[in-house]
C-alpha cells in the first residue's frame, strides 16, 4: 500500500500532497515539514529509499523519492510494495505528467494542481497502484478531458475553468469571451 | 428576475479561479495568512450563490487551501452539493475535494450514499470511475456496507477501466466492512483471469494486498498464481506475486520447492532490476523456509549471497550513481534477511558489511547496522562495539544517533549476552553511552544497566561502583534542565546502589549524592526510587556504623536523612510525598531508639533483606489459569454500583514501581513483618504456581543448581574505578586484547608441545586462525536468566494488535458461503444480481424458497449452491485434474437432488466437505512432482477419453473411481433436464410465495415490528434458452441520459461445454436502438466481453437509446455463440424478444411530501385510475411490490392509504393514491402523459393478476 504521494519544492513548499489514510490538516502539514527535512539533507547520489519518519507509519514504511529539477517526488508506501517498482512509477508519473503539461515544470504543478490530481488518480487509487502503463493514462485522462470541452466549450458559458486550456489559451483572451458570454442575458433582456 | 442573473453574472466575472488565487498567494508573501483569509471569506460568499459552476470553482479552491493545511471541513455540504452536480467537470471537482477531506468523521458523508449510487451506475464511465476514485478515499463501514453490492457488480462491468477500479476499491470496502469478503471473494477470484491486463493487475494487487496480512487462507490460490506467473509478462503484477508467494512459502515448504526453477528462470531472463531483486529475494525466502541443512539448498543459500554481493559492490558506470546506492541499499537488505537463517554464509562478506558502516548514506548505513547483528561473535564484539562508539561521537543526527544506541545495546545483549565476554567493559560502554546529549533511549540503557547488574552476580561490585559515580555525577546527566531521556539512568543507577549497597566503597557519599536538593528537579519516579533506595541505603550505613564503637556518627545519619526527606515530603508527585513520609517517620522512630542507644541496624536492614531475580516480561500472563477457577466470577457479592469508583489507586502504584513490591510493608511492626514473611514463605513451598527462586534457566546452564548457590567470583579490579567521565571501554578493550594474546601464547606453547607430539606422529596440523571457542570470558560469568512459571503457556500471541484492521479479514474464504453471509442488497435490485452474476449455477431460478421445506434440506441446498459459486471460478483449473472429479460431480449431483427435492433417497448421499476438496486440490498440485505442461497433457488425453466411454456406458477397465464419475455424469444430465422443467414450475409458485417486501426501510413503510420479513424478489426475467445458454434481463432506465435505458442480461451457461465468442444483436426499431460502437452499421452484433465456462453466469449490460417512452414494445434479437466442447465447435444462435415494458422507463425518484402536493395542486397532470380485486397480500407488502417490479417510492403512507412517485427518464411525473380495503385497492394516478400512465397501471395490473 501506498500511505501517502507528496509533492513540494527545494524549499519545502508542498505542490501536492495526497494521503490515503486520514490525518489531520496540522499534523499533514508536520508530515510534509518531516518529508522534506528528512529528504532535502540527503546528497544527490546516494540511495532513495529511506526509513520513514516518525509521524507517518512505523518501522514497516519506507519512503521512496526522486529528485527532479527543482521537485521532489516522494511515495511512502509499506513494505508490501516494491521499492524498484515504486522507483519506476515515480519514473511513469514523471513522464505522464512531461507528456500531458508539454515539458511539466513546477509552475504547471503549481497552477494546475487539480489537474495533477486527476492524472495521480489514474495511476493509483486509495493507495493502490491501478495502473502503470503511461499510454493507458493518457487516454483517460484525455477522454475525460474531453468530456470536460464538450460540456463546456469555451464560449457556451458564463465561466471556464483556465487549466481546461491549460497551456493553450491566453488568459487576457479568455477573460474577453467570459464576458462577452456574460453579458448574453443583458442583450436578451434588451431584446424584449 | 433577470437582471438579478445578469448582475450575479457579472460579479462571478470578477470571481477568482484557482489560478488567480494561487497567482495572488504568490504575490502576497508578506501577508499570505491575511491574504487567505480574506480569500476564504470570498469562498463563503460563493458558496452561498445558487450557481453550481460558482460552488465548484470555490470548492476547487478550498482544495488548494486544504493542501496548504487550512481546515476547509466546514465545507463538506457544499463539497457534496458539488458532487451531485450532473455535470462531469464539476462532479469531478466535488470528488477530489471530498477525497482529500473527508474522513470517517465526516457527517455529511451519510449524505451522500444514494449520490454515489447514481453515479456508480451512471452509463457514463467516467462518471462511475471518479466516483469509486473519491470513494476509494473516504469510504466508510456504512458506506462499505451500502455500496458493496453495487460496487461488486461493477466488477463485471462491460468496460475495463470501471472493471479494475471496482476491483481495486474492493480491498478499501473489505477493510471497512470485513463480512463482504466471503461473498464477494469467488469473483474477485475470477478477475485473476479477466482479458484485461489491468484488471487482472488489480485483483492480483488485491489479493496480494489480503494475503500478506492473512496468508494461510490464500494458500489455495497458489496453483491459479503460479499459473499466473508462468504465464504473465506485467513486470508489476509479477513483482506482486512473487511478493506473495515469499509470503506464502513460509506455510507451505512443498510450495517452495516448485518455485524454485521458474524463479531461478526469471532471473536469468529478465531484465527488470526491480523484478530480479524481488525474485531474489523469494528465493531467499523459499530456501529459508525448506529444511536448511540439506547440502544442495545451502549452495543455493550461497549462490544468492553472491548474487547480492555483487549487488552490494558493484557500481554500473551507465547508471545514475543514486540507482547504484538504491542497489546497495536493497543487496544489504535482503542480506539481512537471509542473515536470520543463514547466518555464516553472511558472516563470510563482514568486509563488505563493515565498509557500508562507513559509508556516506544513512540509509545504507542503517541498513549494515542491521546485519552487524549477526555479524558479531565474542571474539570481534569488541572491535565492533568500537567502531560503532566511534560513528556515535561522529553522528549529528539525533536519528542516526539514537539507531546506532539501539543497535549496541541490541548486539551486545542478544542471546543472553552471549557473546559478552568482559562484562565491564560492557557496563563501561553503558556509562559511556549516558554521555549522550538528547537521545531518547535513556530508559533503554536504564534497563540494560539493571539487566546486567541483576542478572551477573560477578559484575556487581564494579556495576555499583560506577553507579555511584553516575550519581556523583549526575549534574552532568541533568545539566541542561530536562534533557528528556537519558536522567533515566539515574533511575537505574540509584536503584543499583541502593539495593546492592554492600558493595559500595563509601555508602555516606553516595547517600549524600542522594539527598542533594537538586534531586528533586527529577522526574517524579525517578525521584521515588531515589528516595526509597535512600532509605535502604540508610540500612546499610547504619549498620557499619554501628559496628563501630562511635555512636554519634550513626546518629549523623540519621539526622542527615531527617534534614533532607522533607524536601521530598512537599513533592506534587504523590508516590514520592507518600514514600518519603513514611521514611520520614521511621527513621524519626530510629533516631528516638539510637539516643536510647538501642541498637538498630539489624532490624533496619531486615526491612530490606531478600533477593530479586527477574522475571520475565510475559511471566504474569503466561500462568494458566488451574481448572476450576473462574476469573470472572465474583468473589464477594457484588457491591452496589455506587461504590466502584474508587478502584483505580492500583494501577498508579504498579506502574511506577514495578521493582519494589517488597517496600510496601516497610512500615509495618518488624515482628509482625517477619511473621508474615515466614508465613508467605510456606505458602509459596506450596504453592505450585508461585514463580520459585529456582529459575527455570537451569536446563541452560546446567552447572548452576540454584541462584542461591552460585559461586560469586571475586573479580580482580586492575582497573581504577573512579575517573568520572573518561571512556573506560578502549582500556578494556586493550586490557580484552593483552589477556587474549597472553591465552593465545599459552595455547600456543601448549599447541606446539601438541604439535610436536603429533608431528612424532607424522601429522601435521596447523593452528589456524583463533577459532570461536577459543575464547574464554575474562571472568566466570553466572547469567540468571529470567524466570518464567513452570507451566508456562507455550503459544506467543500477544503480539498481535488488537487495533488492526486486517485482523477481522482473517477469513476463511474455503469454507463454502452461508445463508447470512450475503451481501446487503438495496432491495429493489434484490439478492439476485448479486447470485447469478457469481457464477451461481442456478441463481436465478431458485428466488426464494417454498415455505414448506425443511429447514434441514434449505440448509444443504445453501450449501451445495455456494459450493458451486465458489468453485465456478476454478472450474477452468479443476477441469484439468480430472481426479478430483468424483467429488465435484457428487457435488453437483447433490445440488441436483436437494433442488429436485423428490427423489429421498439420494439426499442421503453425504455432501463432500468443500474445504477438503479445496484442500486436496492443493495438496495433488503441490505433489505432483511433474512438470505442469505433462499434467495438462495427461488432462488433454484423459479429455478425450470421456465422451466416448460416457457413451459407452461401462468400461470395466477404466479405475473404479473414474468410471463412477461419468456414470453420475450421465445421471446429471437427465436429472438437470428434469430439474430444469420443475424449476420453471417452481417459478410460478414462487411469485406466489415471494411476496417482496423491498423497499421497506428506506421508504419506511416498515413500521411495525411484527411485519414478516419476506423472501427477496427479482426483477430479472426470463429473455430465451436453450440448451447451451439462459438469458435472464432486467432494464433500468438512466437518469442522467433522458434517452438510454439500460439492459442487463445474466448469461448463464447450461451445458458442458465452453460457450465463447458470443455476439449479441437487436433488430432495431425506428423508436429504439442499441448503441454500438462508432462506426458500426445498425446490423453488427456487440460482443459480449466474456466467455463462459460450464456452469458459469456472467451479466453484461446493454444501452439502447429511446425515443418514446409512452408505449411499450418489443424488439427482436439474436444470441450467436460457439460452443466449444473437448472435440468439436460448433456455431449455435438463441433467438429472443425484448420486452421494454412503460415500467422500465421509470427510475425510483424520492420525493418529499410537500413537492409532492405541490405537484398534484399545480393541475397539469393528467388523471386514471385502476381497481384490483381479490388481493389479499397486507398493505405494506404490495407497496413494496409497486416499489419494487414498477420502481415508484412511497411519499407518505397512513394506514391503508399510501402515495407514490416515481419519474420517469424524460422526466414525467408520475403519481400513484394507493387505497385498500376488503382485498379490493384501488389506484388513483395522475401523470403528465396519459398514455404512459395508462400503460404503466396495465403492467401494474398484470403483476398482480400473475400472483
Amino acid at each position: 500500500m501506498i500511505k501517502a504521494i507528496l509533492i513540494f519544492n527545494n524549499h519545502g513548499k508542498p505542490r501536492l500532497s495526497k494521503f490515503y489514510e486520514h490525518y489531520s490538516e496540522d499534523t499533514e502539514q508536520q508530515i510534509i515539514r518531516e518529508t522534506f527535512h528528512l529528504v532535502s539533507k540527503r546528497d544527490e547520489n546516494v540511495c532513495n529509499f529511506l526509513e520513514g519518519g516518525i509521524l507517518i507509519g512505523g518501522s514497516d514504511n519506507k519512503l521512496i523519492y526522486r529528485h527532479y529539477a527543482t521537485l521532489y517526488f516522494v511515495f511512502c508506501v509499506d513494505s508490501s510494495e516494491s521499492e524498484l517498482g515504486i522507483l519506476d512509477l515515480i519514473q511513469v508519473f514523471v513522464e505522464t505528467l512531461d507528456k500531458c503539461f508539454e515539458n511539466v515544470c513546477e509552475l504547471d504543478l503549481i497552477f494546475h494542481v487539480d489537474k495533477v490530481h486527476y492524472i495521480l488518480g489514474e495511476m493509483v487509487m486509495g493507495g493502490m497502484v491501478l495502473e502503470t502503463n503511461m499510454n493507458e493514462i493518457i487516454t483517460q485522462v484525455d477522454s475525460q478531458n474531453k468530456m470536460e470541452k464538450s460540456e463546456y466549450p469555451a464560449t457556451a458559458q458564463g465561466f471556464i475553468p483556465t487549466w481546461l486550456l491549460f497551456k493553450a489559451g491566453q488568459p487576457d483572451a479568455q477573460k474577453v469571451s467570459v464576458l462577452l458570454v456574460l453579458l448574453e442575458p443583458l442583450l436578451v433582456l434588451y431584446q424584449q | 428576475m433577470a437582471l438579478k442573473i445578469v448582475k450575479g453574472s457579472i460579479d462571478r466575472m470578477f470571481d477568482k479561479n484557482l489560478q488567480d488565487l494561487v497567482r495572488g498567494i504568490r504575490n502576497h508573501k508578506e501577508d499570505e495568512a491575511k491574504y487567505i483569509s480574506t480569500c476564504i471569506d470570498e469562498i463563503k460568499q460563493e458558496l452561498k450563490q445558487d450557481n453550481i459552476a460558482v460552488k465548484a470553482n470555490a470548492v476547487c479552491k478550498l482544495t488548494y487551501l486544504q493542501m496548504l493545511g487550512y481546515d476547509v471541513s466546514w465545507a463538506a455540504f457544499n463539497i457534496v452539493e458539488v458532487m451531485s452536480s450532473s455535470k462531469f467537470t464539476f462532479k469531478r471537482i466535488g470528488y477530489l475535494a471530498a477525497s482529500q477531506c473527508f474522513h470517517e468523521g465526516t457527517d455529511v458523508i451519510m449524505l451522500t450514499t444514494n449520490q454515489i449510487r447514481k453515479d456508480l451506475s451512471s452509463p457514463n464511465q467516467y462518471d462511475t470511475g471518479v466516483a469509486l476514485t473519491g470513494l476509494s478515499c473516504f469510504v466508510t463501514p456504512d458506506l462499505a456496507r451500502d455500496l458493496a453490492n453495487d460496487i461488486m457488480t461493477l466488477m463485471s462491468h462491460t468496460k475495463p477501466y470501471i472493471r479494475k477500479k471496482a476491483v481495486l476499491i474492493m480491498y478499501k470496502v473489505f477493510l471497512k466492512y470485513p463480512e463482504s469478503l466471503r461473498p464477494a471473494f469467488p469473483r474477485l477470484k475470477e478477475k485473476l483471469e479477466d482479458p484485461d491486463p489491468g484488471v487482472q493487475s488489480a485483483a492480483v494487487n488485491v489479493i496480494c494486498e489480503l494475503a500478506r496480512r492473512n496468508p494461510k487462507n490464500y494458500l489455495s490460490l497458489a496453483p491459479l498464481f503460479f499459473k499466473l506467473m508462468t504465464s504473465s509478462t506485467n513486470n508489476w503484477v509479477l513483482i506482486k506475486i512473487i511478493k506473495l508467494f515469499g509470503a506464502l512459502t513460509p506455510l507451505e515448504p512443498r510450495l517452495g520447492k516448485k518455485l524454485i526453477e521458474p524463479l531461478t528462470n526469471l532471473i536469468h531472463s529478465t531484465s527488470a532490476m526491480s523484478l530480479l531483486y524481488e525474485c531474489v529475494n523469494t528465493v531467499i525466502a523459499v530456501l529459508i523456509s525448506l529444511s536448511s541443512g540439506m547440502p544442495n539448498h545451502s549452495a543455493s543459500i550461497q549462490l544468492c549471497v553472491q548474487k547480492l554481493r555483487i549487488l552490494i559492490e558493484d557500481s554500473d558506470q551507465n547508471c545514475e550513481p543514486s540507482v547504484n546506492a538504491c542497489m546497495k541499499y536493497l543487496g544489504l537488505l535482503a542480506m539481512s534477511k537471509i542473515l536470520k537463517t543463514h547466518p555464516k554464509s553472511v558472516q563470510s562478506h563482514k568486509d563488505l558489511i563493515l565498509q557500508c558502516l562507513d559509508d556516506k548514506d544513512e540509509s545504507i548505513r542503517l541498513r549494515a547496522l542491521d546485519l552487524l547483528y549477526g555479524m558479531v561473535s565474542k571474539k570481534n564484539l569488541m572491535e565492533i562495539v568500537k567502531k560503532l562508539m566511534l560513528h556515535v561521537d561522529k553522528a549529528e543526527g539525533t536519528t542516526y544517533r539514537d539507531e546506532l544506541l539501539t543497535k549496541i545495546i541490541d548486539i551486545c545483549s542478544q542471546s543472553n549476552y552471549q557473546y559478552i565476554t568482559n562484562f565491564e567493559w560492557y557496563i563501561s560502554i553503558l556509562v559511556e553511552l549516558t554521555r549522550l546529549e538528547g537521545t531518547r533511549h535513556g530508559h533503554l540503557i536504564a534497563s540494560q544497566m539493571l539487566d546486567v547488574a541483576i542478572r551477573v552476580k560477578a559484575i556487581r561490585g564494579f556495576a555499583v561502583a560506577q553507579m555511584a559515580t553516575l550519581l556523583d555525577n549526575a549534574h552532568l546527566l541533568t545539566g541542561n534542565t530536562q534533557r528528556n531521556g537519558i536522567c533515566e539512568v539515574l533511575y537505574a543507577a540509584a536503584w543499583i546502589c541502593g539495593e546492592f549497597s554492600e558493595h559500595l566503597e563509601d555508602p555516606k557519599q553516595t547517600l549524600e549524592a542522594m539527598l542533594r536538593p537538586k534531586v528533586a528537579t527529577l522526574p517524579g519516579h525517578i525521584q521515588a526510587v531515589y528516595v526509597q533506595n535512600a532509605a535502604k541505603l540508610f540500612a546499610t550505613v547504619l549498620r557499619s556504623q554501628e559496628s563501630t564503637p562511635d555512636t554519634t556518627a550513626a546518629q549523623e545519619t540519621s539526622q542527615l536523612m531527617i534534614d533532607r526527606l522533607p524536601l521530598f515530603v512537599q513533592s506534587a508527585n504523590l508516590e514520592v510525598q507518600e514514600r518519603a513520609s513514611c521514611i520520614l517517620q521511621l527513621v524519626k522512630y530510629i533516631q528516638k531508639l539510637q539516643q536510647k542507644e538501642v541498637e538498630v541496624a539489624e532490624e533496619v536492614t531486615a526491612l530490606f533483606a531478600g533477593e530479586l531475580n527477574p522475571v520475565a516480561p510475559k511471566a504474569q500472563k503466561k500462568v494458566p489459569i488451574p481448572d476450576g477457577l473462574d476469573l470472572d466470577a465474583w468473589i464477594n457479592e457484588p457491591p452496589s454500583e455506587s461504590e466502584s469508583e474508587d478502584e483505580k489507586p492500583k494501577a498508579v502504584f504498579a506502574k511506577e514501581e514495578p521493582k519494589h513490591t517488597r517496600s510496601r510493608h516497610s512500615e509495618v511492626d518488624e515482628k509482625e513483618l517477619a511473621r508474615r514473611r515466614e508465613a508467605r514463605k510456606q505458602e509459596q513451598a506450596n504453592n505450585p504456581f508461585y514463580i520459585k527462586a529456582s529459575p527455570s534457566s537451569q536446563k541452560v546452564y546446567q552447572d548452576t543448581p540454584g541462584v542461591e548457590h552460585i559461586p560469586v567470583v571475586q573479580i580482580d579490579l586492575s582497573v581504577p574505578l573512579k575517573v568520572p567521565g573518561m571512556p573506560l571501554s578502549d582500556q578494556y578493550l586493550k586490557m580484552e586484547e593483552d589477556r587474549r594474546q597472553k591465552e593465545k601464547d599459552e595455547k600456543k606453547k601448549k599447541e606446539k608441545k601438541r604439535k610436536r607430539e603429533k608431528r612424532a606422529r607424522g601429522r601435521h596440523v596447523d593452528s589456524g586462525p583463533e577459532s570461536e571457542e577459543d575464547i574464554t570470558p575474562a571472568h566466570h560469568v553466572d547469567i540468571v536468566t529470567e524466570e518464567m512459571p513452570e507451566n508456562a503457556l507455550p503459544s506467543d500471541e500477544d503480539e498481535k494488535d488488537p487495533n488492526d484492521p486486517h485482523k477481522a479479514l482473517d477469513i476463511d474464504l474455503d469454507k463454502p458461503l452461508t445463508d447470512s453471509e450475503k451481501l446487503p442488497t438495496r432491495t429493489h435490485r434484490s439478492a439476485d444480481v448479486l447470485k447469478s452474476p457469481g457464477g451461481d449455477g442456478d441463481g436465478v431460478s431458485i428466488t426464494g424458497e417454498p415455505k414448506k421445506k425443511t429447514r434441514k434440506e434449505k440448509k444443504e441446498k445453501k450449501k451445495a449452491k455456494d459450493k458451486e459459486r465458489t468453485r465456478s471460478a476454478e472450474d477452468k483449473k479443476t477441469k484439468k485434474k480430472h481426479k478430483h472429479d468424483p467429488e465435484e460431480e457428487e457435488a453437483n449431483i447433490h445440488e441436483v437432488v436437494t433442488l429436485v427435492k423428490a427423489d429421498e433417497t439420494q439426499s442421503t448421499e453425504p455432501l463432500p466437505p468443500s474445504v477438503s476438496a479445496g484442500a486436496s486440490d492443493l495438496d495433488f498440485w503441490l505433489t505432483s512432482d511433474a512438470a505442469p505442461s505433462a499434467i495438462q497433457e495427461a488432462v488433454a488425453a484423459t479429455n478425450t477419453e470421456m465422451p466416448t466411454d460416457a457413451d459407452l456406458g461401462e468400461v470395466k477397465d477404466m479405475e473404479p473411481e473414474e468410471t463412477k464419475s461419468k456414470h453420475k455424469k450421465k445421471k446429471l444430465k437427465k436429472e438437470k433436464e428434469e430439474m430444469e422443467k420443475k424449476k420453471k414450475k417452481k417459478r410460478h409458485h414462487h411469485h406466489r410465495s415471494d411476496r417482496g417486501e423491498a423497499e421497506s426501510v428506506q421508504n419506511g413503510t416498515m413500521e411495525e415490528d411484527d411485519e414478516e420479513p419476506l423472501p427477496p424478489m427479482s426483477n430479472y426475467c426470463l429473455l430465451a434458452e436453450n440448451a447451451y445458454v439462459k438469458m435472464v434481463y432486467d432494464i433500468q432506465g438512466n437518469l442522467q441520459d433522458g434517452s438510454q435505458v439500460v439492459v442487463s442480461i445474466i448469461f448463464q451457461n447450461m451445458s458442458s461445454s465452453f460457450l465463447k465468442s458470443m455476439e449479441f444483436n437487436v433488430l432495431d426499431s425506428l423508436n429504439s436502438k442499441l448503441q454500438r460502437p462508432e462506426g458500426a452499421t445498425p446490423h453488427d452484433g456487440l460482443t459480449v466481453p466474456f466467455q463462459l465456462p460450464p456452469g458459469v453466469s456472467n451479466e453484461a449490460r446493454f444501452v439502447f437509446s429511446v425515443q418514446s417512452i409512452v408505449m411499450p414494445q418489443k424488439l427482436k434479437g439474436t444470441l450467436t455463440f460457439i460452443v466449444k466442447s473437448d472435440d468439436s465447435s460448433t456455431h449455435e444462435k438463441l433467438d429472443f424478444k425484448l420486452h421494454f415494458t412503460c415500467t422500465s422507463y421509470l427510475i425510483t425518484t424520492p420525493c418529499y411530501s410537500d413537492a409532492y402536493a405541490k405537484l398534484l395542486e399545480s393541475g397539469e397532470l393528467k388523471s386514471s385510475s385502476l381497481k384490483l380485486e381479490g388481493v389479499t397480500m397486507p398493505f405494506h407488502h404490495l407497496l413494496a411490490r409497486i416499489c419494487f417490479h414498477h420502481h415508484f417510492s412511497v411519499v407518505e403512507r397512513i394506514d391503508s392509504c399510501a402515495s407514490m412517485y416515481s419519474r420517469s427518464i424524460q422526466g414525467h411525473h408520475v403519481c400513484l393514491l394507493v387505497k385498500t380495503a376488503a382485498e379490493t385497492v384501488s389506484i388513483d394516478a395522475k401523470c403528465d402523459e396519459l398514455m404512459l400512465l395508462e400503460n404503466v397501471l396495465e403492467e401494474i395490473k398484470q403483476t398482480f393478476s400473475q400472483s
